[in-house]
């Protein structure tokens, strides 16, 4: 079974992002991680992998820095990867997916590809629906739970307010992961040795006729979000705060 | 001018909040409000009331509920019979799920979870980097499809003659994926993305058994009750209501953190909540620094005492 796992890779949350100009964000310092989502589609597919043999192949449309995130994907699993170049800091979810499916053809179509339900940069939800339309695939997206049943993949979301949907599809199928599917590995020492010999075939995006200007959705402004300072403590007995807190809600704030 | 979509969530018969919201956001369009399936004689008064000039009742042949591929192509089919130039929606579960498929089949680019939208200019307003940033997009599009973060409008009323347009989608079931199963959760429990107010308790919570305090405060004033990472790696709460990275994006009038330390994955999923109030125990915990009222003190003395004065 071969399964490609699409990673993106994005800022660390825990990393504040610096502006660039009017529209971009200081990138050539930054260590980029994987998506925290992909980790978990990740993880589904190696230990698939594990239990029936096969191959994961990892995916990555990014800047050459990638590499470095593309190892510790390696490091965790993955048989081998395939960087697709770009020099743009802001690829829209079209031309990604674009990319996504080009690469796939290249090297063999999967009879799986992960995914995962989103990711934490842009939070744009919708690149894994894109590239499952154009290669007539079934997609679920926010899957939690996943089983393999004779050439069936059952998978279960959550839908809001804790309500959820179990559902059936056919290989090859498109599965968008989220937290609980599994819990992804640390890579141990020995695999991230391994991995440094593993193999990460480059391209760029623009032999697949590709061009990132041509992108249907421009970043015009990117703008930091102040953060909240200066909080109001309410002091005094127990009574008296939570009597000025329901106060200030009613009516300073009135949201209550 | 060409006519602006909505794409109407109904939930119990009864419109949800959020796409009232997004009516208002498309305030000074010509409203077509989709309804997909059930019966929309029941929602006509509440639509009309928030400005739809038409709710458009789409059926189809075969059964709509039970596919989101045949959901989704039954509203591209609407979308190109009445040459909406524009289709907004609520970034539910659903409705993030829905115009995914929808923008992959019509070939439009889509943003999803904006806080603002400008139909005229084919400008929108989202987070990235979790709530670090917001970013102005330009959407060059045929038909600019949108979903907004819930909350992000406060539905205002703006009454219009309203009529209900009957469309049978000429669709079929591509026949890729099949539900073969819907669990409800216990009880009607308010959707923690949608919800006005939302209650969240901390690693500091203890145990599961100790969120019931946690719901009868959240019960009288119509909150949805979540709970931070450290909370449900403890098992004290399933991740179903995990708010922050690697859970849910809140966006509240009202967000109340009970016990909670205040990590930057935190604040990812709560940051653009209009006030944040913080209860800790611990007078140095991050979250004091970054919320608009505090209260150093032990949330198993505060929550019963607030719930009494609400």
């Amino acid at each position: 079974m071969k399964i490609c796992v699409c990673v993106k890779p994005v800022p660390d949350t825990a990393v504040s992002i610096k502006l660039s100009g009017v529209a971009g964000f200081e990138d050539s310092e930054m260590k980029l991680v994987p998506n925290p989502y992909d980790e978990y589609g990740l993880e589904e597919a190696v230990s698939l992998v594990e239990k029936q043999g096969g191959e994961v192949v990892a995916v990555t449309v990014g800047k050459a820095s990638a590499e470095a995130t593309l190892r510790g994907v390696l490091a965790m699993g993955a048989a081998r990867a395939i960087l697709v170049k770009t020099d743009a800091q802001f690829l829209d979810s079209e031309l990604t997916a674009k990319a996504l499916k080009a690469v796939m053809e290249q090297d063999g179509l999967p009879d799986m590809i992960f995914t995962g339900k989103g990711s934490v940069d842009t939070e744009s939800f919708q690149t894994q629906y894109r590239l499952a339309k154009s290669l007539g695939l079934p997609i679920v997206n926010e899957v939690s739970k996943l089983t393999l049943d004779n050439g069936k993949a059952v998978a279960e979301r959550e839908t809001g307010g804790g309500e959820k949907q179990v559902i059936e599809m056919g290989l090859p199928c498109v599965i968008g992961a989220t937290k609980g599917l599994n819990e992804p590995r640390y890579p141990k020492f020995p695999d991230i040795m391994k991995a440094k010999k593993k193999e990460i075939r480059q391209m760029d995006l623009s032999i697949f006729g590709i061009d990132p200007s041509k992108g249907r959705v421009r970043v015009e402004k990117l703008e930091i979000v102040p953060e909240r300072s200066g909080a109001k403590m309410l002091s005094g007995s127990v009574d008296e705060q939570v009597t000025e807190l329901v106060r200030v809600l009613k009516e300073d704030e009135k949201v209550l | 001018m060409a006519g602006t979509g909505i794409l109407i969530e109904i939930e119990n018969n009864m419109v949800k909040e959020a796409s009232l919201g997004v009516m208002t956001a498309a305030k000074g369009q010509e409203k077509y409000a989709l309804v997909l399936g059930q019966e929309a004689s029941s929602v006509k008064e509440k639509l009309g009331e928030y400005g739809a000039a038409h709710i458009l009742h789409i059926t189809a042949p075969g059964n709509l509920s039970a596919n989101p591929d045949l959901q989704a192509l039954a509203v591209a089919d609407a979308v190109k019979e009445y040459q909406l130039d524009t289709l907004l929606g609520t970034a539910s579960a659903m409705g993030k799920d829905m115009f995914a498929r929808i923008a992959a089949i019509l070939e439009e680019p889509l943003v999803s979870d904006c806080v603002a939208v400008n139909i005229k200019d084919r400008t929108v307003k989202k987070s990235h980097f979790s709530g670090k940033t917001f970013a102005t997009l330009k959407i060059n599009c045929s038909c600019l499809l949108c979903t907004l973060r819930p909350n992000s409008t406060e539905p205002e009323p703006s009454p219009t003659a309203c009529d209900i347009i009957e469309f049978e989608a000429r669709v079929a079931d591509p026949g890729l994926i099949k539900i073969v199963e819907t669990r409800k959760a216990g009880g009607a429990r308010l959707d923690l993305t949608e919800a006005p107010i939302v209650i969240t308790g901390g690693r500091a919570i203890k145990s599961a058994e100790n969120y019931k305090m946690l719901e009868a405060c959240a019960q009288k004033i119509g909150a949805a009750v979540g709970a931070s990472r450290a909370a449900v790696d403890a098992g004290y709460a399933p991740h179903s209501m995990q708010v922050g990275q690697t859970g849910k994006t809140v966006s509240p009038k009202l967000y109340i953190a009970c016990g909670v330390s205040g990590a930057v994955q935190h604040f990812a999923g709560m940051k653009t909540s209009k006030v944040i109030v913080a209860i800790n125990e611990d007078k140095d915990a991050p979250i004091f620094s970054k919320c608009d009222y505090g209260i150093i003190g032990d949330i198993f003395k505060i929550i019963p005492a607030l719930t009494e004065k609400l």
